[in-house]
């Protein structure tokens, strides 16, 4: 199967979102990684983390289907030799980076099982996942609950948190990856 | 078992956010060099059937399948809550290309990198929940 074009994409996320608020529930993912730390124990060091984790546990649910989604996307919904098709002006600002022609879903360089044994990779990852963590959960959601449930609320608070996400985006991509890379 | 409903749905999402791409480090990085309409029209049509479908919801209160009032929470207003945190997820969002869905949906795929990305947001909002009281809000 090709991959979908945006009108499609952009429709079925909406359709998400209707679906969980049918279920009694709000689309909101990020939530999910302070579950997992009040599981692990978080609850022990700082209040934030005391509350009954099982009354979130249908979102874990939602979680594990979306790797379960990701999985059978990959392997059962996909081309064969499947590239992501960006644009040649993105290829060739990646490349002047140091990055290789696009091949897959994402860079196997920094992602793939192959790179997990480059400290400077591993702390790549690291840095990136802990300022997501930290950033959705200061910033109270990340792109599903606050661009797509928070803006469509209406909320001046999502759109301010989408502003930021944007200063930190852009920032990352044209200041500090061409420190990093 | 009442659960099989969001293990079904976050499924779906999970198969959405690999076949649009949006769970794509490429896209992520195309998007923020303004570079392609894929990412803008995707959030942009969400958005945009979004509004009318929350305001519909109110209007019309629409109970969810149980029969129970579908509540929508505003969120206080703040400043540097946002804005700082929003700037801290978009570095982090950039970076590794991915926010917290993608970043299982890539998992599942078989990205073992997004494995390291997970653990560490976790860590990330542990370390939030630990200095929550002395960051502005």
């Amino acid at each position: 199967m090709q991959p979908w074009p945006w009108y499609v994409s952009g429709a079925l996320i909406a359709l998400i979102m209707f679906i969980m608020l049918f279920f009694g529930k709000s689309f909101g993912f990020s939530s999910n990684l302070r579950t997992l730390c009040t599981m692990c124990g978080a609850d022990k060091y700082a209040p934030f983390f005391q509350f009954d984790w099982k009354t979130q546990s249908w979102n874990l649910f939602f979680l594990v289907g979306a790797g379960l989604g990701g999985y059978l996307a990959a392997n059962f919904l996909t081309v064969d030799d499947y590239t992501v098709a960006i644009s040649e002006s993105t290829i060739t600002d990646l490349s002047a980076l140091g990055f290789s022609t696009p091949e897959g879903f994402v860079p196997a360089s920094q992602f793939g099982s192959e790179a997990m044994g480059e400290t400077k990779n591993i702390i790549i990852l690291a840095l990136g996942g802990l300022m997501v963590g930290f950033g959705a959960r200061y910033a109270g959601g990340c792109t599903s609950g606050h661009a797509i449930s928070g803006i469509s609320n209406l909320q001046p608070a999502s759109l301010l948190a989408v502003v930021g996400f944007f200063i930190g985006g852009l920032l990352m991509t044209h200041v500090l990856f061409p420190l990093i890379y | 078992m009442k659960n099989i409903k969001f293990l079904i749905a976050g499924t779906l999402f999970g198969i959405i956010m690999f076949k649009s791409e949006a769970a794509s480090w490429y896209r992520i990085q195309e998007m923020f060099r303004f570079q392609a309409f894929h990412m803008y029209g995707i959030i942009g049509l969400a958005v945009a059937l979004g509004v009318p479908m929350v305001a519909i919801i109110k209007a019309k209160k629409i109970k969810d399948f149980a029969g129970g009032q579908i509540v929508f929470t505003p969120k206080a207003w703040s400043i540097p809550r946002y804005l700082i945190g929003g700037t801290i997820f978009g570095l982090g969002w950039a970076l590794s290309g991915a926010c917290p869905g993608p970043i299982v949906v890539n998992i599942g795929a078989g990205y073992a990198g997004y494995f390291i990305v997970l653990i560490a947001a976790v860590f990330g909002t542990f370390l939030y929940g630990l200095l929550k009281d002395k960051l502005p809000h």
